[in-house]
């Protein structure tokens, strides 16, 4: 269930309440960032501190075990970029087509 | 003093952090600055809490940028009433759960309860709440973020606010050097109501912080945990510094991580070969941008005479 | 079955509160409600009340405890007076908005300054718009009964909001009456186990109190608006139920020797006993007068008022405000009867005396001065006389 952003009064949950716990995940902000990180997936010792200095909560763990930032919620802080101990992590121009 | 030296915590295998909680409580599409020092605290908290935890939030930049309705950054219950009561809400949250258990009108489980305000909500404007809440004993672990002033309200200056620090209402100027108090200790008053635990914690040290609020839910009573959390936006640092500059304040002796617990003191994150000179820390940033020497010179005997008092605190008190 | 018996007006309301098998007490300690508190801590202490009493550091904490408690599920109970619920101020909107049906005992007490621990109606009437249910009790059986009915009104799942149950501090709380108490079976029967609507429940994790952001606050207000005012049948439900039950009729308007009378006095509180003895003195010497109370205030019974004083007898209203509004329109009640009557074509005239501020005591000859105001505005026709904004106040020194 989505809520509305516009709800009129009765549609509003009681007490102005939001009944959907964790619903910001359908807020994205990837919109943000001007760089985004990219992975050198050959350099990359998935070590997973890119993914616990997320403020964000952007990178994910694919099946190999390598971490990536999924870019919809990314904001473009580059903490992962400055942080990664193998250094495998560079932040680039987001190019909009 | 060695530059390459880094703390304990880095001398761990670097692939310790896969083993922290991969749960997510407070989940990703919050409205935070980039590099949010708070928020990244909040997600660390947030995974050693766990999910049977109500959290209590303080008027303040975290619940501003995790609640604008209809979305929520919670996915465990949450309440936010006002600024400088968290505190008092959290109070009356464990009675009533106390007292609806014992009475058997909610099942007997374990539910953590849980603070978090900003710097002005704890240090200023909550403080009476705060000590009511430490010194009546409430099963609460009270967390306050520290990002050094009112940064929801434009960088006003709070009683948090460090010796020196240019802030809305504490600008550098011809004749003022900015902030010319110097900064509240509140885990000091807190450590003041003899609760069980009370530490401080960065998340630059993700797995110092995570212990350590786990820690506070293991101990019956209160506690109180003050986070130190950069603020990009209103320190005038690089977003891509934020852990970096955590790990500054504490390799610096600016902002020591220590624990107290039943009143022996430990410093968790500890420097045999001495700290670094605090210019590291401060020159990031844009707050401190106009320091004369002399000033840096005051902050850095300040820095260093603290460091030795937790010092001696944790040899007397651990004998 | 009801027992008779003589107790303190407090103990009385305490007694109440323990007989509704109320979760969490939290309250600070203020003259003049403190025998309320005091009692109920000596029954969570004696184990005669199996609750959980949350000994705060001031009045903010006390209403910001009841909002945590009442949020985690609990039935709460807190009571205080004046400067407190001054202090209480901001938290109060919260219990409201929030849903929050905390139960509160008001002991009503001047505010402060001069500061007065004596009884006046300010600290009732500066929490008039903060969205709680507000009734008035004008003795010591009142506030036990209407104590115990705010539990069933809050708590409706149609209302869910906090309700506000006012008694005069010292001339209420700190006199023995015989009051009828009911056996705690009875109440039992009365006053249903405490259902929250929603409640901070970590199997079922929701958000409370998000940021009201531009595009829903005012949808916000209008749901809370809808509810208080729809909480006005079920506040005549409970009275209902209450007189079906224990044979005391409740009102939201209720009047003396008002059938016939062409002046009424209209008051709330502990002071409609004195006007009604006024009335029968007046009424022996062949005056046509009576008293009319106001004792729900909120929800305003709008319509009940109407009745009573629209297209009846009544040509004179004297209302009696024990509350400045200063450089406002006299005090608040009359500012809030001449408004429910403007669209009347068939209405009395209306004006607003000031009297018993901060614990001054109003004598008979003082009503009766009252009653003599409303003569001769109704003889001169002119509304509220000469001056017709000057506060009037009966019992003052010139």
């Amino acid at each position: 269930m989505k809520l509305k952003e516009k709800p009129t009064w009765r549609e509003l949950p009681f007490a102005c309440c939001i009944p959907e716990p964790g619903n910001s995940v359908y807020y994205k902000t990837g919109d943000w960032k001007t760089l985004k990180p990219v992975v050198d997936k050959t350099k990359c010792i998935k070590c997973g501190t890119c993914w616990i200095f997320c403020p964000e909560y952007a990178y994910e763990e694919d099946e190999y075990g390598y971490f990536e930032s999924n870019l919809e919620y990314c904001k473009g802080c580059g903490i992962c970029a400055r942080e990664c101990p193998a250094q495998c992590i560079t932040m680039e121009e987001e190019v909009v087509e | 003093m060695s530059v390459t030296q880094r703390p304990k915590e880095a001398y761990l295998n670097v692939f310790a952090y896969r083993m922290a909680p991969r749960e997510e409580y407070f989940t990703r599409g919050h409205r935070a600055c980039q590099g949010c020092g708070p928020a990244l605290g909040l997600r660390h908290i947030m995974k050693a809490a766990g999910r049977d935890t109500i959290v209590v939030n303080a008027t303040g930049c975290m619940e501003i940028i995790s609640s604008p309705y209809p979305y929520t950054s919670w996915a465990v219950p949450w309440i936010h009433v006002a600024f400088e009561n968290a505190a008092a809400v959290a109070s009356g949250v464990d009675a009533a759960i106390e007292a609806l258990q014992r009475k058997g009108k909610l099942p007997r489980k374990k539910i953590n309860i849980l603070v978090i305000a900003g710097d002005g909500g704890t240090a200023d404007i909550g403080l009476q709440a705060l000590s009511g809440m430490l010194a009546r004993g409430h099963n609460v672990t009270y967390i306050c973020y520290d990002n050094e002033a009112y940064m929801n309200t434009g960088v006003q200056s709070s009683s948090a606010t460090p010796f020196g620090a240019s802030t809305t209402t504490t600008p550098a100027g011809k004749v003022s050097f900015g902030a010319g108090y110097w900064k509240k200790n509140v885990a000091a008053i807190a450590t003041a109501h003899n609760v069980p635990y009370v530490a401080t914690a960065c998340p630059s040290y993700p797995l110092d912080l995570i212990r350590k609020v786990k820690r506070s839910f293991e101990l019956k009573g209160p506690a109180y945990i003050h986070l130190f959390a950069v603020c990009p936006t209103g320190w005038g640092s690089p977003p891509e510094l934020t852990v970096r500059m955590g790990r500054l304040a504490v390799e610096t002796g600016i902002f020591p991580l220590y624990e107290v617990e039943f009143g022996r003191y430990r410093l968790t994150i500890d420097f045999p070969q001495g700290l670094r000179p605090v210019e590291e820390y401060l020159k990031n940033q844009r707050r401190f941008r106009h320091l004369s020497p002399e000033i840096v010179q005051q902050i850095q005997e300040r820095v260093t005479a603290e460091y030795q008092r937790l010092k001696t605190m944790e040899k007397v008190t651990q004998g | 079955m009801a027992k008779r018996t003589g107790i303190e007006v407090s103990i009385a309301i305490a007694e109440a509160a323990r007989q509704a098998d109320v979760d969490v007490v939290s309250a600070y300690p203020i003259t003049p409600q403190t025998h309320i508190v005091e009692h109920l801590a000596q029954l969570v202490a004696d184990g005669d009340l199996d609750a959980n009493y949350i000994t705060v550091e001031s009045e903010h904490t006390a209403m910001s405890a009841c909002v945590g408690a009442s949020a985690a599920g609990a039935r709460v109970f807190t009571s205080t007076s004046s400067q407190g619920l001054a202090l209480m101020n901001e938290i109060v909107y919260l219990a409201s908005s929030l849903r929050t049906p905390v139960v509160m005992a008001l002991a009503n007490r001047a505010l402060s300054g001069p500061i007065s621990i004596w009884n006046d109606h300010s600290d009732v009437m500066n929490e008039r718009d903060t969205g709680w249910i507000c009734i008035f009790a004008n003795n010591g059986q009142e506030a036990y009964d209407l104590t115990l009915m705010a539990f069933r009104i809050g708590e409706d799942k149609r209302v869910m909001l906090p309700v506000m149950i006012n008694f005069d501090g010292f001339i209420l709380t700190h006199v023995i009456e015989p009051i009828y108490m009911f056996d705690d079976d009875e109440i039992a029967d009365f006053i249903p186990p405490y259902e929250p609507v929603i409640y901070l429940d970590t199997d079922n994790p929701i958000t409370m109190g998000p940021v009201g952001v531009p595009d829903i606050y005012t949808e916000a207000k209008k749901q809370q608006e809808v509810a208080i005012r729809e909480s006005r049948s079920v506040i005549d439900e409970v009275f209902d139920e209450f007189a079906g039950r224990y044979g005391r009729r409740y009102r939201a308007v209720e009047t003396y020797k008002a059938e016939d009378a062409e002046i009424v006095l209209l008051a709330q509180g502990s002071v409609i006993e004195a006007a009604e003895a006024a009335v029968d003195v007046l009424r022996d010497q062949g005056k046509k007068v009576g008293a009319v109370e106001l004792r729900l205030w909120r929800p305003f019974p709008f319509d009940d008022l109407r009745e009573v004083l629209c297209g009846t007898s009544i040509k004179q209203v004297v209302v009696l405000d024990r509350c400045i509004s200063f450089g406002g329109p006299i005090g608040p009640v009359l500012s809030e009867v001449r408004s429910a009557l403007y669209l009347e074509k068939d209405k009395p005239m209306v004006v607003g005396v000031v009297a018993g501020l901060g614990g001054r005591d109003i004598h008979l000859e003082e009503y009766i001065e009252m009653f003599r105001i409303g003569e001769e505005c109704l003889r001169t026709g002119k509304d509220a006389g000469e001056e017709p904004e000057l506060v009037k106040i009966v019992g003052l020194r010139e």
